[in-house]
């Protein structure tokens, strides 16, 4: 009896388990999407066709800790476009809830700090659902493949917010050095310390 | 006449609440050491005073502290703001909300690392909520914020009654 109560207990944590940690780790197949940009046009990954790959970013206007990471996005986008993986930012957040992230806001932001790589709205929230992103800024590195895009990191950009840290370890930089020769990446998933996305009703 | 008037002020005195305006530095291990009293249940809660939904539960949680304040309950509450805000954002606020609980000052070498001390589980989303009594082997994570009613009930079932 003890020993069947354990192993219930065991699947409900299980279960429990899978639910708070759903959403794309590593060697997932990581489906494409349609957002609208701050431009006011509609953004797809199939769009892209000489990538290599992808760095999905959800990051937002409202977060500090997505403002500290602001200008290392940018930086991404600048150091690996060319090289074949742009910078793919999503903002996830309930507009009604977060004003300061809302369409209007995300297209002044973008236009102000001249963002180079696209900053798209997730208004259904589907999108951040499957990739799973539960904070901002989370980082998703997507690798093209005959098969699809496969998800080869997912989680913090490096380990070192206010980047007082000389020995920090830039993550996304390292796992898409490790792609760009042809490598599978070192380290494939990290815990993004962030803002709480800010959901639809909660 | 006036000496009941006295009497009723000293007592009052005596009886204030007193209140926390400071805020330690503190490392996981160190934390560890002081949530391990085996007859006391502790409610850790890990906030940002740029976090939104953290910072409108915290009334919620000194509450607790509060209303349990001779019962073996310590509610400690661990600021993750950014390292260099402990003088300019973290002790300012808590000057602003003096609290009953404890109020410590996450000192950590990455978020990362202390995440994944803290929890497994632990995506990295602010708020996040610690109940733990070594005693009762009880050690149960939340990645999610509360209402009164609920941190209440989880006093409620985990609290620890001491044997006569």
């Amino acid at each position: 009896m003890k020993k069947f109560l354990f192993l219930m207990l065991t699947a409900v944590s299980a279960v429990a388990f899978k639910t708070a940690d759903g959403g794309y780790k590593a060697g997932d197949m990581a489906a494409d999407f349609k957002l609208k940009n701050v431009t006011g046009k509609m953004v797809s990954l199939a769009d892209y066709s000489t990538a290599k790959g992808f760095i999905v970013v959800f990051t937002c206007n409202h977060c500090p800790v997505a403002q500290a990471y602001e200008k290392r996005i940018m930086a991404l986008d600048a150091k690996y476009a060319a090289k074949g993986y742009p910078v793919i930012a999503i903002s996830p957040n309930d507009p009604v809830a977060e004003p300061v992230d809302s369409y209007a806001n995300m297209q002044k932001r973008a236009a102000e700090r001249k963002y180079t790589f696209p900053y798209l709205i997730d208004e259904t929230q589907n999108i951040t659902r499957a990739f799973g992103a539960q904070a901002t800024p989370t980082a998703y590195i997507l690798q093209k493949t005959d098969k699809g895009l496969v998800v080869q990191y997912a989680g913090a950009i490096d380990n070192d917010q206010e980047q007082a840290n000389p020995a920090r370890t830039k993550y996304v930089e390292n796992a898409v050095d490790d792609l760009l020769a042809n490598k599978k990446p070192a380290v494939s998933g990290s815990k993004a310390f962030g803002c709480r996305i800010v959901w639809k009703n909660s | 006449m006036r000496l009941p008037v006295l009497l009723f002020i000293v007592m009052l005195s005596f009886t204030t609440v007193k209140v926390n305006a400071q805020v330690t530095p503190i490392t996981y291990a160190q934390l560890q050491k002081r949530i391990n009293n085996p007859d006391t249940l502790y409610i850790v809660n890990f906030w940002a005073t740029w976090c939104g939904p953290c910072v409108k539960e915290l009334p919620d949680f000194d509450k607790l502290q509060r209303t349990y304040k001779n019962k073996p309950l310590k509610v400690v509450l661990v600021s993750m703001d950014f390292q260099s805000k402990l003088k300019t954002a973290v002790i300012p606020f808590v000057k602003k909300h003096p609290m009953l609980a404890s109020v410590y000052f996450a000192s950590r070498k990455s978020d990362q690392e202390l995440i994944d001390e803290v929890d497994k589980d632990w995506s990295g989303a602010l708020p996040a909520t610690l109940v733990i009594n070594t005693k009762k082997h009880i050690r149960k994570f939340y990645e999610k914020d509360f209402t009164y009613t609920e941190l209440n009930t989880i006093y409620q079932t985990n609290k620890i009654i001491k044997q006569p």
